[in-house]
């Protein structure tokens, strides 16, 4: 009985030892995958045609010397050699919802996968409210993926508590949470029902809850309107809305140019892995403006300076500009000739126009 | 460590409510009582049983010589001078059967027995009686009494078994000790192995299914992901095989007390601790495994396909079973231990009957232990980057390529 017991004990210490020995392996593997290995090589980035920005340090960088929510600077990740994101970098500020725009394939969720530390970026540097990600930092960062799901089987209520609770949220203070963001969007009376019984967009719907559920600072929303009607949208973005004004940042990964154009103050554009545009919108479409006017107003407008062509468009008259004039000095010429202005535009492309024309350039 | 914690809760939590892990749990302990009771109620309320209180068997005597010895304990014989008159008695229910000793049956020894029942076989009781009769009255006047008892009882064994080393005597086992226990452990160990390292097979598949993973990885790391799901379910399994030795021991001091052939049946002391050990190594090394499968297959059921290659191995104890009745101390059954995949069951099955040397066990937890770093180290290779890796399948190639670039 003596040796039996010895042998137990034994066995014992050598199986705590073991395990200690596998969690610090595995410990260390997860601190080695940070970007030990060799940076590949970087090819100059060059600047695109009408002073597009270029990644790095350029007048986009809007952003005050405050906190900065996120700060990615010079990431690259390839997968079995094919580089999938080259040397991307951007800052957002806490209080912005910030576009990641770009067609499919472009590198947008591989971006907010490394931004998430789900995958790690080859090299480039990371951080999350001025820190490298870690438990805590992920704990203020809310995620909606673009591949998204919940347990089929589970309640609404339970999955939004157990998904707060890896966030590190109390179950009562998730609990009360759940019930309030129910309320809020009308879904109190299905907080019982299991996932797998409800329709598609509401699934999409608590799926966006679990993304907020624990007041994340940073909000992460990878293409958060597919799937969803018309008023799910509307609501969606009014809560969206409501969160820009308490201050978080939130990201809106998509393709679909509209609703950037809707939502967001800057934009990053990327395509093939690489930034093709990153500033404020305005300041882009700006840019990217078509150097005309659309003038609609009663009376000859007859001769303007600076004016090199027009376009009729019926009730109104697009003029085209040479370059050199500012538009308001068109606009004072108009004033100057007591002709009443019923309509005076700046014709600014759609984001769509400008993506298609900055892509279009790449190809 | 909190949240790993966090999730170990809640896998233990949703599986110990899964309705296939009641079922499984309860089943085992429902089958042994099952059991008990149908044997306490075949011996009382039906077989053979003790004879009714006045036997009768009619015989009808063409030799003239069985007259004597009619009426031994419980039973009378009546004789008939025709076989139509013990015809008669046995239709008027005077008797229960006769049988005809016929001229030449000192020849032949032939005997013809008639009855009105149905028998599966012929009653064991009355032809022993029978067959007192005939011997007593064969022997009648030659021998004396006590060689008449001899002669009707002529063996009554007791066999001993020597150690062929030590010359030293065994003590008697049960039979079931020595043949059912083996094979009744090793069975229960291989379902709760693999219904728990099943679960997390089809827990990880799932949230990969369902597009969990990448919401999960937003709050936890891969390592919390993997390390809590494997103690939950490591956990609830845990639980189903301590219930189930629980029982096991429980039943065993019930069933030695109670059913005849299974007098002083216990549970060794080892198999129970050194079974909780074998489990949870096997469990480790099966569950690490299967997270990797379970990773790498786009649904679950794709994934379920894979564990074929997995499960195969660890049946080929119970596949022996024959041959390990017969001799367990076969070299093959030393080479199932050492060898990982096979090592829980073939243990379980030697320590059910305490014959396994304590160098080779040491030697199989050494080697388990090793192949489960080896697995872990293999599985958290893989494990992130197939996880995310959705709608299609990756190739043995690129599986290589992943785990050489980690």
């Amino acid at each position: 009985m003596d040796t039996t017991l010895l042998i137990i004990l034994v066995v014992t210490i050598v199986v705590v030892i073991i395990l200690r020995l596998m969690l610090r392996s595995f410990r260390q593997r997860q601190g080695g995958m940070n970007g030990d290995e060799e940076a590949p090589p970087r090819d100059e980035a060059t600047p695109i045609a009408r002073g597009v920005l270029v990644p790095g340090k350029a007048e986009g960088e809007r952003v005050e010397k405050e906190e900065k929510a996120v700060e990615i600077s010079r990431v690259y990740k390839s997968f079995g050699g094919n580089e999938v994101v080259k040397d991307v970098s951007f800052t957002i500020a806490p209080g912005e919802v910030f576009g990641l725009v770009g067609p499919n394939g472009a590198g947008k969720t591989t971006t907010i996968r490394m931004l998430m530390d789900i995958i790690k970026p080859d090299s480039g540097e990371i951080t999350v409210f001025g820190q490298p990600l870690e438990e805590d930092t992920k704990n203020r960062i809310g995620y909606l993926p673009e591949e998204r799901g919940l347990y089929q089987k589970m309640r609404v209520s339970d999955s939004l508590v157990y998904l707060a609770a890896l966030k590190n949220v109390e179950s009562s203070v998730a609990r009360a949470r759940a019930e309030e963001l129910l309320r809020q969007v009308d879904m109190l009376p299905h907080k019982g029902k299991k996932i797998s019984e409800l329709s598609r967009g509401m699934g999409q719907f608590i799926q966006f809850l679990v993304t907020i559920i624990h007041d994340p600072d940073l909000v992460i929303l990878d293409e958060p309107f597919a799937g969803l009607d018309p008023v799910n949208r509307k609501l969606l973005k009014d809560i969206v809305l409501e969160l820009k004004g308490q201050g978080k940042a939130v990201i809106l990964s998509t393709h679909m140019m509209n609703e950037v154009e809707e939502m967001c103050d800057r934009i990053l554009m990327i395509d093939k892995g690489r930034v093709v545009l990153y500033g404020e919108l305005a300041e882009i479409k700006w840019r990217y403006r078509n150097n005309s006017v659309f003038v609609q107003c009663e009376g000859e407008i007859g001769q303007i300076d600076g004016v090199v062509g027009r376009k009729e468009h019926g009730k109104y008259v697009e003029l085209f500009l040479d370059g050199e004039t500012p538009p308001r000095k068109i606009l004072s010429q108009l004033v100057e000739k007591n002709l009443r202005v019923d309509r005076f535009e700046v014709s600014t492309p759609s984001l769509n126009e400008v993506f298609l024309q900055v892509v279009g350039k790449e190809q | 460590m909190k949240k790993t914690w966090i999730i170990a809760r809640h896998e233990f939590t949703t599986t110990i409510r899964r309705i296939s892990y009641i079922l499984l749990t309860i089943s085992f302990p429902l089958l042994g009582l099952l059991g008990i009771l149908i044997y306490q109620g075949v011996t009382q309320w039906s077989g053979e049983g003790p004879p009714p209180e006045e036997l009768k068997i009619g015989y009808v005597d063409e030799t003239g010589m069985f007259d004597k010895y009619t009426s031994p304990d419980g039973v009378v014989f009546m004789l008939y001078d025709t076989s139509d008159e013990a015809r008669a008695a046995l239709f008027n229910e005077e008797v229960s059967e006769y049988f005809v000793i016929p001229e030449d049956y000192f020849a032949t020894g032939l005997i013809s027995r008639y009855t009105t029942k149905r028998e599966l076989e012929l009653p064991r009781v009355t032809m022993a009686l029978v067959e007192d009769f005939l011997v007593a009255n064969l022997l009648a006047g030659e021998v004396s009494d006590d060689v008449l008892k001899r002669a009707q009882t002529p063996l009554l064994p007791i066999s001993t078994r020597l150690d062929p080393e030590t010359g030293e005597v065994i003590p008697p086992e049960s039979e079931f000790a020595a043949f059912g226990l083996p094979y009744i452990f090793a069975l229960l160990f291989m379902i709760s192995l693999f219904s728990a390292s099943g679960f997390l097979l089809q827990g990880v598949s799932e949230e990969k299914e369902n597009r969990l993973i990448e919401i999960l990885l937003s709050s936890v790391s891969a390592r919390q992901l993997l390390s809590g799901k494997v103690i939950g379910l490591g956990a609830a399994g845990l639980l189903q095989i301590v219930v189930w030795l629980a029982t096991a021991v429980i039943f065993a001091a019930i069933a030695s007390a109670t059913i005849l052939p299974l007098a002083g049946l216990t549970i060794p002391i080892g198999l129970i601790v050194f079974g909780i050990i074998y489990f949870i190594l096997g469990y480790l090394l099966f569950a690490i495994v299967m997270a990797g499968l379970g990773s790498i297959g786009s649904t679950a059921r794709e994934s379920s396909q894979w564990t074929m290659i997995v499960v195969l191995p660890a049946v080929i104890p119970i596949m022996l079973i024959g041959l390990f009745i017969a001799n367990p101390n076969h070299v093959v059954f030393t080479i199932l231990t050492l060898f990982p995949p096979t090592a829980p069951v073939t243990a379980i099955m030697r320590l059910s009957i305490a014959s396994l040397p304590t160098w080779e066990l040491l030697l199989s937890f050494a080697i388990l232990i090793a192949s489960i770093l080896g697995a872990m180290w293999l599985a958290s290779r893989v494990f992130r980057t197939f996880l995310l890796m959705y709608g299609k399948r990756p190739s043995l190639g690129e599986i290589r390529r992943y785990i050489r670039e980690g």
